[in-house]
Formats: structure tokens, C-alpha cells, sequence
């Protein structure tokens, strides 16, 4: 039986987000909230190999109050269980002191096995969190992973970097970042929501974590980066010789260029 | 923080040869250096690499850290960053580059936690400012938006996209030392079982994309773009919506949340130009567009543009081509 636990994350359906670029700032309530797509495909696997062979999965998200939706849509995904990390004291956390916070938080949490994380949020876009919450326990990491390839003893995964594909294996524990490829994450079960709707969501501020975590090292206090300025991509001026039509002229000019530059 | 000077860049190398954005990452490091007025190194792992050693110094590099150990031949996580990070307490660069890779991105952030410094993922652009403060420029929400970000610790820690710096040509006479180090072996927890080539050329290496997006019809119509691209020596791209239906794999995506590429010319085929294509292809030399929408956003970014049917225009630049050719 495997206790796996999957970090996952509220962010804005950044389809819809809108956006002002005069002011250069994201208008959050523009969009509905939702678990970051590529952190669906992480609880999936996890809710997998449960089904394989047993375990318990325990999600975990730091965020605001709110992300507690995403924790409970996890629930009716399949997890078993769920931890929401609110306190203004995490607020402002870069990814040092994110995975600082959720590293130990999992301490907390007890022994486990297998951490599975998204390969990257859609709004913080780093996919440095999954690694810093390995350093930050001390166990090894696989990032990329496409395919589980075997679930048993040991942990034998395919990853994917730079055009050549690994198989590597590893002990227990130890932190995977998947990607999308890995899985098709399943729609939530009538009875995992109704499930999910009546469970309590078990809730930590910095107070809870302060027996094994300094409050030094969390929200901004703890983060070491800061965005200064914020500008808006600059449009570089181009040629622009746009045809109207397909004209043999617009063929003849545009195959002359395209053997001018290539090289 | 008075006790970190000067400017380290991790080389990054596959079967024994470095990655060209390491080359890329000493070019901006020796401009920056250059005006800071302090020395460039860079460090290298791997399995009998003297002569690559040279090759960075050739690239800019004034020194390099050279550990030498078949540990290192293919890429050992936990002994990479256990000797670096070593590496980095000793020399105390104030900045610390990697190439945004996904071996540079997995590495990276278990350095900078280790370090206990902080990390800006996936930089576009770099700055030095006048107190040896990095300003690390990156695409935030998805592109609409630059972030400028500052690092408070020591060293401040970038990855850096591949294909954004122009590197160094490559100078023979240029000197520099080559500082072999003792290598520290810890366990790696991790066994590689298996390695393999994904056969496919990847198209951040491509000096000519043809590209399609949403104005395909159907998953085989890539074929014709093939055709062109083909007969013009270059490689095929996609935008996000044919990857996410399947029609084409994710190595050919280019974008925000796919690659970036910098080839001399970009052919962007029923692709409107969104922000997050524009992510990935905005440093093409010469961009060309065919798009049947005349208000389509990408027409504002081309250098050469034919409103059209793509169903029409690439068939009939392929008989011009061929015509040519023969
Ligand atoms: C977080 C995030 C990350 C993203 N990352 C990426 C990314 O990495 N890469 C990316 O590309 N997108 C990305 N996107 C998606 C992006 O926002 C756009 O949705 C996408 O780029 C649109 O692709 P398209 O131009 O092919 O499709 P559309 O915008 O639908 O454009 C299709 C174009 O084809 C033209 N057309 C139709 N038929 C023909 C014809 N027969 N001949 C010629 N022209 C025709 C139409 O006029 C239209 O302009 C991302 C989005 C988000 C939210
Ligand atoms: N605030 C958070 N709460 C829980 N998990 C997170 C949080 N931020 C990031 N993660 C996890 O770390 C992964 C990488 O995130 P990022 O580094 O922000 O791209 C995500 O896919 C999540 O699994």
C-alpha cells in the first residue's frame, strides 16, 4: 500500500483570465478558479496506481481560502485526503519558499512514499517546485516522466528530455514531476462528489508547521526573488510586404525571399 | 554578499559534447562580465572532456571547472548537484546560469534550494545593473506580460532559454585555465535502465520552420507542409491546437508553453498569432505568413505575408519551387 501525496494548485483558467495590458497586471477575478491542468494529470496518476495496487493519496495545495474548491475537486477525483495551507504569513512565496512551506507540511504529514507533482503550474509556469520539494526533504527526483512503467518494489518511470528518453528507476521515496503526456485525467465521479462535499478539509497555518519549519522562511519574507517591474513585449518593427491575394507576383516574391534568407 | 563576485555558467553536455546553449549562456556572460568588469567561469561534468573544456574557453569562458569522472557521462542528479553545489560554496559566483533544458530545469532548482538562493525560472532576457545586481527578464501569464525579477541572495540563480542569446564566435586565441577538480561521489538513487534516441531532429535546431496552427483541417494535412519543408531543407512546427488534438507531437510545438526557435525563417501557415505563438517564434530573422483573415494578429509581425488559403498558396509555392530547382 502506497502513501502518495500530490501537490496541487489553484490557478485562474488562463483561457479565459483577462488581461490588462496597459497596466501589465492580471485581473484574477476575470476567470474561475480551477486545479492547474497539468496537476489533474498528476492526482490521475496517483489515483492509478491506487487502484493497482492500493494506497492512500493525500493532496496538498497552499494557497488562499478558496483553493480549498480545488481540494475538494481533487477529493472527488479520487484522493482519500487533503491539506490546505492558508495563513497571510505564507502570501507572496516564490518557488524557494513555496516548496519550502510544502516540503514541510509533507514532513508533517508523516511517512510516504511517492510525492507526484504537475510538471509546471500554468500561472507561476516554473516547474521548480517539484524539485525544491525533493532537495528540500532529501530524497531523489524525476522530472519529465511520461509513462509509469512499473509500480512495484521499485519505481521504474520513462522521462523525456532533449530528444532521448530514459528509463530510470528508483527506491521509494521519491518525487515525480509528470507531464501531460503521461495520462488522460478522468471527470469526477457523481459519488466522489457528493463524497467530497461533506468532507472536512483539514486546514494549516504557519502555527501548525512552527514545530518543525521557521516562520522566517515562509511567504515573502522567505523569498528571496521579487518581480520589480513589469513591461509588455515590444513589436519589433518587420517588413511587412503583405499580398492580398494569391497573385503569381505575391508566389514569384515570396519564393525569391524564402531562398534570399534561408541561406 | 560582498564575498560573491563574478559570473559562473553551468555547460550543460550530451554524449560528450556541450549543449550550444551553454555556448549561448557564456556570450551574454561575457558581455555582462565584460562590464562589470569581473571573470567568467564555467563549470563542466562529464566523462573525458578536456577538449570541450577547451571549446568553452574558446567561447568566452576565462576558466573552467572541469570534472572529470564516467559518474558524469550521462546525467547523475544527485552526484551533479552535489559536486556544483560544492563547486559554488568555494568560488562564490554572484550569478549562476543554466540553460532552461530539461536537465538544466530539473537540476537548477534542487541547486538553488541547496544553496538556499533564489531561482528565476526560464529567462529571456538578462541585464546586469551597475551594484552586480542581475535583472533576469521573463515571459509571465502566459506572454502578455515581461517580469522583471531581482534576487536578494547569493549567487543569483537563472535558467535561461535556449535560442535567445546570440553566442561568441568561436576564437582559438583566446586563453583561459582549465582548473581540473577532485570529484566527490555520493550515492545517485537513481539508475538509468535504459537510454534511447528519439530519432527526430528537434526543430530548435532548424534554420527553417514551416509551421501550421488551427487553419488546418485535418492531421494528414501536414503532409503538404512537410512537402515544402522538405524541399526547402527545414523541419515542420505546429501551434498548440493540432498538438493538443493529437495531430502532431509535442516536440513540434512552438510557443509560450512549447519551444522556442530562432530560425532564419519562420513560415506560419493558418496560425493567428496569438501572444503565446508569438512566445516562441518572435526572434525568427524573417517571419512569412499565410493566412486567408487579413486581420489576423500574425500579419503584424510578418516581414513577407500572403492572405490566402494556405490550401492554395503552399501547393502553388511548391510547383514554383520545384520549377525552380529543375
Ligand atoms: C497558458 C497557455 C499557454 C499556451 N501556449 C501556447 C504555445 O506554446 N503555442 C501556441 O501556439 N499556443 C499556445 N497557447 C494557445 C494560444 O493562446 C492560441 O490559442 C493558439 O496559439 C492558437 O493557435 P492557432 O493560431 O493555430 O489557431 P487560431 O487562433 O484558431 O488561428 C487559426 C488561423 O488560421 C486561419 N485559417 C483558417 N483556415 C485557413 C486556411 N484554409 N488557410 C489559411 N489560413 C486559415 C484563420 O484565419 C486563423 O487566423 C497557449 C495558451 C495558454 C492559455
Ligand atoms: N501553491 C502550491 N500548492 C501546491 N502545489 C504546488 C503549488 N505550487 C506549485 N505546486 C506543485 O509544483 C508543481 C510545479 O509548479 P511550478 O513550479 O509553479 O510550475 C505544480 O504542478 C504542483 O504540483
Amino acid at each position: 500500500m502506497l502513501r502518495i501525496i500530490v501537490p496541487i494548485k489553484q490557478v485562474p483558467d488562463m483561457s479565459q483570465v483577462k488581461f490588462d495590458t496597459e497596466e501589465g497586471r492580471v485581473d484574477r477575478s476575470s476567470a474561475a478558479a480551477e486545479i492547474n491542468p497539468f496537476d489533474l494529470n498528476a492526482l490521475e496518476a496517483a489515483v492509478q496506481i491506487k487502484e493497482k495496487l492500493g494506497g492512500i493519496i493525500t493532496t496538498i495545495s497552499m494557497g488562499p481560502r478558496q483553493a480549498e474548491s480545488a481540494l475538494r475537486d481533487a477529493l472527488s477525483r479520487g484522493a482519500d485526503d487533503t491539506v490546505l495551507l492558508t495563513d497571510r504569513a505564507f502570501a507572496g512565496a516564490d518557488t524557494l519558499a513555496t516548496s519550502y512551506t510544502l516540503a514541510s507540511a509533507i514532513r508533517k504529514l508523516g511517512e510516504f512514499d511517492l510525492i507526484i507533482c504537475g510538471e509546471k503550474t500554468v500561472d507561476g509556469d516554473t516547474g521548480q517546485v517539484g524539485p525544491q520539494i525533493a532537495e528540500h526533504l532529501g530524497i531523489p527526483h524525476v522530472a519529465y516522466v511520461s509513462k509509469l512503467e512499473e509500480v512495484g518494489e521499485k519505481l521504474v518511470v520513462v522521462c523525456e528530455m532533449e530528444g532521448e528518453r530514459y528509463l530510470i528507476e528508483s527506491d521509494f521515496p521519491v518525487l515525480i514531476a509528470v507531464t501531460k503526456d503521461i495520462n488522460t485525467p478522468r471527470l469526477p465521479s457523481l459519488r466522489g462528489k457528493l463524497n467530497a462535499r461533506k468532507a472536512e478539509i483539514k486546514t494549516w497555518g504557519a502555527e501548525e508547521l512552527s514545530s518543525i519549519a521557521e516562520k522566517g522562511r515562509f511567504g515573502t519574507q522567505g523569498s528571496p526573488t521579487r518581480v520589480h517591474r513589469i513591461t509588455i513585449p515590444a513589436e519589433e518593427g518587420r517588413k511587412g510586404r503583405i499580398f492580398r491575394d494569391t497573385s503569381d507576383e505575391a508566389i514569384e516574391e515570396i519564393t525569391n525571399a524564402l531562398y534570399r534568407y534561408k541561406g | 554578499m560582498k564575498d560573491y563576485s563574478g559570473l559562473m555558467v553551468f555547460a550543460e553536455q550530451r554524449e560528450g559534447r556541450a549543449h550550444p546553449v551553454s555556448y549561448e549562456l557564456l556570450g551574454k556572460g561575457r558581455e555582462m562580465a565584460d562590464k562589470l568588469g569581473v571573470e567568467l567561469s564555467s563549470v563542466l561534468l562529464g566523462n573525458q572532456m578536456e577538449e570541450e573544456a577547451r571549446e568553452l574557453i574558446y567561447y568566452g569562458a576565462d576558466k573552467v571547472f572541469l570534472y572529470d569522472n564516467p559518474v558524469f557521462e550521462d546525467f547523475d542528479l544527485l552526484n551533479y548537484k552535489h559536486n556544483i553545489t560544492r563547486l559554488v560554496e568555494e568560488v562564490k559566483p554572484e550569478v549562476f546560469l543554466f540553460g532552461a533544458t530539461h536537465l538544466g530545469r530539473s537540476l537548477a532548482p534542487r541547486i538553488a534550494v541547496a544553496l538556499g538562493t533564489g531561482l528565476t525560472a526560464d529567462c529571456t532576457g538578462l541585464d546586469m545593473s551597475e551594484d552586480g545586481g542581475l535583472i533576469q527578464i521573463r515571459p509571465a501569464f502566459s506572454g502578455n506580460i515581461l517580469a522583471h525579477i531581482r534576487t536578494k541572495t547569493r549567487p543569483q540563480v537563472a535558467t535561461v532559454r535556449y535560442k535567445v542569446m546570440p553566442s561568441m564566435l568561436r576564437d582559438e586565441h583566446r586563453k583561459g585555465e582549465i582548473i581540473k577538480k577532485d570529484v566527490e561521489i555520493v550515492p545517485s538513487l537513481l539508475t538509468i535502465l535504459k537510454k534511447e534516441k528519439l530519432g527526430e531532429k528537434s526543430i530548435t535546431e532548424a534554420e527553417l520552420i514551416v509551421s501550421g496552427g488551427r487553419g488546418l483541417k485535418k492531421a494528414e494535412d501536414f503532409s503538404l507542409l512537410a512537402d515544402l519543408a522538405e524541399l526547402l531543407g527545414g523541419a515542420v512546427g505546429s501551434s498548440r491546437p493540432p498538438v493538443d488534438d493529437g495531430w502532431i507531437s509535442r516536440e513540434h510545438q512552438v510557443g509560450f508553453s512549447g519551444n522556442t526557435v530562432k530560425p532564419k525563417v519562420y513560415i506560419a501557415c493558418g496560425i493567428s498569432g496569438s501572444p503565446q505563438h508569438l512566445a516562441g517564434m518572435r526572434g525568427a530573422d524573417v517571419i512569412v505568413s499565410i493566412n486567408s483573415d487579413p486581420s489576423a494578429p500574425i500579419f503584424k509581425m510578418a516581414d513577407y505575408g500572403i492572405v490566402g488559403d494556405l490550401y492554395e498558396v503552399i501547393p502553388k509555392l511548391i510547383d514554383r519551387i520545384k520549377g525552380e530547382s529543375s
